[in-house]
């Protein structure tokens, strides 16, 4: 069995999803190839090739890839990916965009978001926004799949000292092409890729107060969400909102300030390898979930925890 | 220019899903059905571009048995113009979907495709993707805006980290992503014109596309609870559990 990874990265540096997507690759075992496409990164295929684990690089280098247009590089991975077994792909917005053009061009169906790695054809993964586990085998000659980061641990970045060879696609599809992109001003992770998640509901009572939060989450290197009753109300706009229909996260540490904890939110963030409350009603459902509980009024336990930090 | 806009019946997001016993799939048996919410929204954006003058005719399709029809009249009432239900009572998986999609694509010819980014039962987030694949065009998805520009339509994209701009060739493909636009709700009225509405039924078989599976379900399960947490009595202790318990922060 032979693996292509297909590494997520800004053209300078490796992202740290691909180390993870590189552990569900050591898990179903076999040759592990990592594909690092896009314009100027060879530091990026260097830093791949030094990656425990991996055995070869393939380095895509062309304008073509340098926004990683699923066009262009859904075609490239495809045209590469056809003499491997399986093709794998960090569930980011990234993998999420080409992973399918993948699939599709090569006749298979794609398997979204694993969990686990059962064997090598079959896998475990979440349906209805996680209220539900299922375990799929795929009797695809290629399995092309999406793995969820925050299910696997990271390999080690160092310890590898895998080739480099240069490849090449078709190129430009010209069919699309990169306009600009606005990222975000502040030094806050975006919340699905975020390490550490803090989150607003109701009880923060109006959007000025989620200053509160925003302090707290400045010294943890936060993220901030809301509850969909906090982006109803109008507190914050709806990209901050966490649940079934908002985004769906699982942070290492998801702190929910004011939020009841109804099943809609619950579906967007239970897979949280930490869950703190902070609420005032003792009986709030979310408690029935939380590692940790503080039953206190958020407006001086926020503070506190600022200071505290 | 048409506008084609695929829509799926899912579970309505308010109910909580139960496994069933024999572990073989979630149990969908007397319980509320409704328009999956990124496809609410796809509906709602395609008719907006037919108010501002834009898209001439909104055609919306979906797949699945007879009662998709009730979603099809939903999606009439909020303003689309004619519906096609491809009846079939398999699953189809999303490259079937994709399939089927790219044979009414090729009858329809539509300028632009607007899908719902994920259905909200199976969470694939596959199929606009999948068709842009089978087609050729390219692809605008987890849109939060969307403007037509003569041949071409610029998409702004919600991605990780902030926002980002692509500009396609017409024809091409368009996932909603939640910030893209608030639906409409259907006023009664409309409820009642969209059931004089067209609707027309095809076949998976009409359409020379087979539906069979190739990834099996083998096993739903519920999801691991999680265990009981403690309660902390202060703020000190939070942060000194986070720190030397969990060694989260």
């Amino acid at each position: 069995m032979s693996i292509l990874v297909i590494a997520e990265h800004n053209n300078s540096e490796l992202n740290g999803a691909t180390l993870k997507t590189l552990a569900a690759a050591q898990k179903i075992g076999g040759d592990v190839v990592v594909l690092v496409a896009g314009h100027g990164c060879q530091a990026v295929a260097d830093a791949a090739a030094k990656i425990a684990g991996v055995s070869k690089v393939l380095l895509a280098d062309d304008a073509a890839y340098s926004h990683f247009l699923a066009e262009n590089l859904g075609d490239l991975v495809a045209k590469l990916g056809a003499d491997y077994s399986h093709i794998l792909a960090a569930a980011t917005t990234t993998g999420k965009n080409f992973l399918p053009r993948v699939a599709a061009l090569l006749d298979v169906a794609q398997i979204s978001d694993i969990i686990s790695v059962e064997s090598a054809d079959t896998f475990k993964r979440p349906i209805y926004a996680g209220n539900a586990i299922a375990t799929v085998q795929s009797s695809d000659a290629i399995k092309v799949i999406s793995v969820r980061t925050t299910a696997f641990d990271a390999v080690a970045a160092e310890g590898g000292s895998a080739g480099v060879e240069a490849v090449s696609g078709n190129g430009d599809s010209g069919t699309s092409s990169f306009v600009g992109e606005e990222l975000a001003k502040s030094e806050r992770p975006e919340l699905t890729a975020a390490r550490v998640i803090i989150s607003g509901g109701r009880g923060m009572q109006n959007g000025d107060n989620f200053q509160l939060l925003e302090k707290v989450a400045d010294k943890l290197g936060a993220a901030v969400g809301a509850s969909r009753a906090a982006v109803d109300a109008g507190f914050v706009p709806n990209d901050y909102q966490v649940g079934q229909t908002g985004k769906i996260v699982a942070p290492e540490l998801y702190i929910a300030v004011g939020i009841s904890g109804a099943i809609q939110h619950l579906a967007g963030m239970k897979d949280s390898k930490v869950i703190v409350a902070i609420n005032k009603d003792e009986e709030a459902p979310i408690f029935q979930i939380a590692d940790y509980g503080l039953v206190a009024d958020l407006f001086s336990v926020l503070p506190e925890l600022e200071q505290a930090l | 220019m048409k506008v084609l806009v695929a829509v799926k019946r899912v579970i309505d997001y308010n109910v909580k899903v139960r496994v069933k016993a024999d572990q073989s799939d979630v149990d969908l048996a007397n319980v509320k059905m409704a328009l999956n919410p990124f496809c609410e929204i796809a509906v709602e954006e395609a008719v907006r571009l037919k108010e501002a003058g834009v898209a001439s005719e909104v055609v919306v399709v979906s797949i699945g048995p007879k009662a998709v029809q009730e979603q099809l009249r939903t999606a009439l009432a909020l303003g689309g113009d004619r519906a096609i239900h491809i009846d079939t009572e398999e699953l189809p998986d999303s490259l079937a979907v994709a399939k089927l999609l790219k044979a009414v694509v090729a009858q329809e010819q539509p300028q632009l495709v607007i899908l719902g980014k994920q259905a909200i039962d199976s969470d694939n987030n596959q199929t606009g993707q999948m068709l842009g694949a089978l087609t050729g065009m390219p692809q605008g998805t987890f849109a939060s805006k969307v403007a037509v520009d003569g041949s071409s339509v610029n998409v702004t994209r919600e991605v990780d980290g902030g926002l980002q701009t692509v500009k396609l060739q017409l024809p091409a493909i368009v996932t909603t992503d939640l910030r893209l636009n608030e639906p409409r709700y259907a006023s009664l009225p409309n409820i009642m014109k969209a059931k004089k509405k067209p609707l027309d039924v095809t076949t998976p078989a009409d359409l020379g596309v087979s539906v069979a599976r190739t990834v099996k379900v083998l096993k739903v399960e519920a999801p691991a609870e999680r265990s009981a947490g403690v309660k902390v009595a202060s703020v000190a202790e939070l942060v000194d559990k986070l720190k030397n318990e969990a060694k989260v922060i």
